[in-house]
C-alpha cells in the first residue's frame, strides 16, 4: 500500500496478470510500477463464515472452479468457471483481477451480479469498504474502486437456488458475444450485452410470474444491446433472447 | 527501483540464480537469458499458447508472466519435459500421427496436453479439444493432435 501511495495512479496492481500483462504486452498500458499481490497470501483462498462464502481476489479461477464450499453454496461460480478462456488463462487469472478489471463480456462480474454478492476493498487508511456489486461496476472497465484501493475479496450469500451460467460465443473460451448468469430465485444477469452487467427486474418478475414468453418479450423491449465489432446491436438482442429459453428450461427441468 | 530482479528458482529440475530485467518476459527470459529456445514465442498477448511452460504444476502462458514472477517457481520447458522422458510417448503419438507440421505450435500443443493426460481422467475428444483450446495451430486442421493425445491417454489408462 506504501509502495502504491508513493507511486501514485500511474502503479497498477498486478493480480493474474492475464489483461493487464497483455495490455502491458500490447502498449497498452505502461505502467510507472507494477506490484505483485500473489505473495500476499491472504488474498487468497476460500472459506465459509456463517452464511457467506468468501473468496479472496487472488484466488485463481480454477481454485475457485475445483472448490467444493463453492460447488455447494454458490454452485454458479463452480459452473461458470469452464467458461472463463482456456486452462492456461485459469491456471493464473483471478477473480478478484476480474472483479477490478470489470470487462463487460466477462463471468465473474455477472455471477457477483446474480448471487447479490459484496465486494470488499482497502483503503489507504486502512479500513475496509463494503460495496453491493449492483453498485460496482459502473462502465467498461470502470468500478467503484478508487485508485488506490485495493480489492480484498468477495462476499457471497449462500444459495439455495439452482443455478446456470450458459453463453454464446464465437469460439468457447473467447469473451462472450452473449451470456447469461442465472439463478432460480429468479435472477438473470446478462452479459455481453452492454457496458457492464445487467439484471432487469421487470424481466425476472416476468419469468417468475407469467413464463418465459413473457420475460423474452419484456427482454425485447427492455434490452438495448451495445454493438460489437462483430453482431449488431438486433442480433445480440435475439441471442439474449434464446440464452433465456435455453436457462429457463435448464432451471425448472 | 532497480530496472532488474534476482529470481531464484528451479528450471527443468536445476536450481537457477540469475539477475533478469523486470519487464522481460518469463518466455523471453527462458529464451534470451537462459538459453532455451523450445518455447516459442507468437503473438505476445495470451492468445494463441505457443509460449506455453509448465509452472508450479499447471500449464500457464509465458508471454503472460513476467520474469521476476519466475522467483520460487518450479519450471519445465519443452527440453527438460523432453530430456526426462515423462512425454516420449505423448511425443512419439505425435510424430507417428504426423501432428505437426511447421512446428512451431508443437512444444505448447505438448505441455498442454501433458498436463490433461496427467490429471490421468478419461476424455473424449471434445474434452481433448477443449483442453486445447488455447493453444493455436494454423497448419494441421487439429485433427491429428487429437488422435495423438486420445491415443497416448488410452495407452496410459490401459497400464494403469
Amino acid at each position: 500500500m506504501a509502495l502504491k501511495r508513493a507511486e501514485g495512479e500511474e502503479a497498477r496492481w498486478l493480480a493474474g496478470g492475464q489483461s493487464l500483462v497483455p495490455m502491458m504486452n500490447l502498449r497498452m498500458a505502461a505502467p510507472s510500477l507494477v506490484i505483485d499481490l500473489s505473495r500476499i497470501r491472504e488474498l487468497s483462498g476460500i472459506s465459509l463464515h456463517g452464511e457467506t462464502l468468501r473468496i479472496g481476489a487472488m484466488t485463481r479461477h480454477a481454485a475457485v472452479g475445483a472448490d467444493p464450499l463453492v460447488s455447494r453454496h454458490a454452485p454458479l461460480l463452480a459452473q461458470a468457471a469452464p467458461w472463463i478462456a482456456h486452462p492456461a488463462i485459469r491456471a493464473r487469472g483471478t477473480i478478484g483481477g476480474s472483479l477490478a478489471l470489470a470487462d463487460p463480456a466477462a463471468e465473474w462480474p455477472a455471477c457477483c451480479l446474480a448471487l447479490n454478492a459484496t465486494l470488499v476493498a482497502l483503503g489507504m487508511d486502512g479500513a475496509e469498504r463494503r460495496i453491493a456489486a449492483a453498485d460496482f461496476f459502473q462502465g467498461i472497465y470502470a468500478t467503484a474502486l478508487a485508485p488506490d484501493e485495493l480489492l480484498l475479496r468477495v462476499e457471497i450469500p449462500a444459495q439455495a437456488a439452482r443455478s446456470t451460467l450458459r453463453e454464446i460465443a464465437r469460439r468457447h473460451g473467447d469473451y462472450a458475444t452473449v451470456g447469461l448468469a442465472a439463478t432460480s430465485a429468479p435472477a438473470l444477469a446478462f452479459f455481453g450485452v452492454a457496458d457492464r452487467p445487467l439484471r432487469f427486474a421487470g424481466v425476472e418478475a416476468a419469468l417468475a410470474t407469467h413464463g418465459v414468453d413473457a420475460a423474452v418479450a419484456l427482454l425485447r423491449t427492455t434490452l438495448e444491446p451495445i454493438a460489437d465489432l462483430y453482431h449488431a446491436a438486433a442480433t445480440k438482442s435475439h441471442l439474449a433472447g434464446v440464452l433465456l429459453r435455453r436457462v429457463a428450461e435448464e432451471l425448472h427441468a | 527501483m532497480s530496472d532488474e530482479m534476482m529470481v531464484a528458482f528451479t528450471l527443468n529440475g536445476a536450481a537457477m540464480r540469475r539477475r533478469v530485467p523486470v519487464r522481460l518476459h518469463a518466455v523471453d527470459a527462458l529464451r534470451e537469458v537462459f538459453g532455451l529456445t523450445g518455447s516459442h514465442v507468437a503473438c505476445e498477448h495470451g492468445s494463441c499458447g505457443a509460449c506455453t511452460i509448465r509452472v508450479d504444476g499447471a500449464a500457464v502462458r509465458g508471454c503472460l508472466l513476467l520474469a521476476p514472477q519466475l522467483d520460487g517457481a518450479d519450471v519445465w520447458t519443452i527440453e527438460g519435459l523432453t530430456a526426462s522422458g515423462a512425454i516420449a510417448d505423448l511425443q512419439a503419438a505425435f510424430h507417428k500421427r504426423n501432428a505437426m507440421q511447421c512446428g512451431y505450435c508443437t512444444a505448447g500443443m505438448l505441455i498442454t496436453s501433458a498436463e490433461l493426460l496427467q490429471a490421468g481422467q478419461p476424455a473424449t475428444r471434445a474434452e481433448i479439444r477443449e483442453h486445447l483450446s488455447g493453444n493455436y495451430c494454423r497448419c494441421t486442421g487439429y485433427q491429428a493432435i487429437v488422435d495423438a493425445v486420445e491415443e497416448t491417454l488410452a495407452a496410459r489408462r490401459a497400464v494403469a
